[in-house]
């Protein structure tokens, strides 16, 4: 075939090659490539011990309690839960039944000594009317399903 | 075959003028349009309030880092494979452009990131890492090209480059379905329905195709430049 045909082959080809091989090499590295654990996989000691590293969930409705300077709440995943203490300010955001990211030390008593807390919102985007709609909806939808 | 009637920089240097010209009223109308939409239009949103009115500057510009890097991408690829002049010129002629938008969505998101999430930053989140090494990527294409002196080599060197950096691409656009990040999960997919309001939707719709007009004017005027300079 002519050298061009043979150059572009060449180049899909390469292509192709560096991009399972990156897969492969991004397969290899997921544990270590963790951004923040969840409640579960810190119920399941996956995390580090004796070292920072983040966790990140919902904060649990009705567990958010402030004592002075301190600030307790529960981060959950809907399967497992974790209690965090944090001194600090709480970003704006920072709402029960909202997400959360922490950054700090698991205790020897299992509670989540945080650094850092930052607020973790979804992707959706609505006007106020929208979520008073979406929210009723749902707290109908419980009041039927029981 | 007309495919390779514009592969001469001579006959395509005056569609490149033309090109130029209607992209940036295009890009000018549009931007008007879009801005419009976007900060008087669309409604406030009930969880930010206003602070999430800088979604209309900051995904259209990370829409088009990431869309420019896959076309500069496909020059330097053609340009490589077929040994043609302008398509390595179109490449350097988008590398600019694409950099530019990069770096307007890292800056637009650490401005939105400190007053929702309540930091600027954070190193080793998926989405962001990966969008600082596009601009990385961008820079390097650009300086790899201007150390070489003579311009064919130079474009085979870069467009190398160019190619194997392609494979960041979906790496930031999967980044936040495939790890635990902070940044949050796609408002818009060519998948699944979309979770904004519609007028949030088309104010971001409307900017990212100013964006993308505006990126067409830019790089069809650095082309004839190109043109310009590699003909003397």
């Amino acid at each position: 075939m002519k050298p061009r045909h043979k150059r572009l082959l060449a180049i899909l080809g390469g292509l192709a090659a560096l991009g399972a091989a990156t897969a492969l090499v991004l397969s290899a590295f997921q544990e270590n490539l963790v951004f923040f654990f969840t409640p579960t996989q810190v119920a399941a000691n996956e995390a580090p011990k004796g070292r920072l590293f983040r966790i990140g969930g919902m904060v649990e409705k009705g567990s958010v309690r402030r004592e002075g300077v301190e600030v307790r709440f529960v981060v959950t995943d809907t399967a497992r839960t974790i209690p965090v203490v944090y001194r600090g300010p709480l970003p704006d955001l920072f709402r029960e039944g909202k997400g959360v990211v922490a950054q700090g030390v698991l205790n020897a008593d299992g509670v989540f000594q945080a650094r850092e807390v930052l607020a973790k919102h979804d992707e959706n985007y609505m006007p106020p009317e929208a979520a008073h709609a979406v929210e009723a909806a749902q707290k109908a939808q419980k009041t039927v399903v029981k | 075959m007309r495919w390779f009637w514009y592969a001469s920089p001579q006959t395509f240097y005056p569609l490149a003028g033309k090109l130029a010209v209607a992209g940036g009223l295009a890009a000018a109308v549009l931007a008007v349009v879009g801005l419009y939409v976007g900060l008087l239009v669309a409604p406030t949103d009930a969880q930010q309030g206003e602070a999430y009115r800088i979604i209309f500057i900051h995904v259209p510009a990370a829409w088009m880092s990431m869309f420019i890097y896959v076309v500069m991408a496909f020059w330097a690829g053609l340009g490589l494979a077929f040994n043609t002049r302008l398509s390595g010129m179109m490449a350097s002629a988008l590398a600019p452009t694409g950099a530019l938008f990069t770096f307007i969505a890292l800056w637009t998101g650490a401005l939105w990131g400190r007053p929702t999430w309540g930091t600027y930053w954070v190193w080793g989140d998926a989405r962001l890492m990966s969008e600082l090494i596009l601009l990385f990527l961008y820079f390097g294409f650009m300086a790899l090209h201007a150390s070489i002196e003579d311009p064919r080599r130079a474009d085979r060197a870069a467009a190398l480059l160019a190619l194997v950096g392609v494979v960041n691409i979906p790496i930031i656009y999967y980044s936040v379905k495939w790890w635990n990040t902070l940044h949050q999960g796609a408002s818009v997919s060519m998948t699944a329905a979309p979770k904004m309001a519609a007028t949030m939707l088309a104010g971001m719709l409307v900017m990212a195709l100013a964006f993308w007009a505006y990126s067409i004017a830019a790089a069809m005027l650095r082309v004839r430049s190109l043109i310009r300079e590699r003909a003397a």
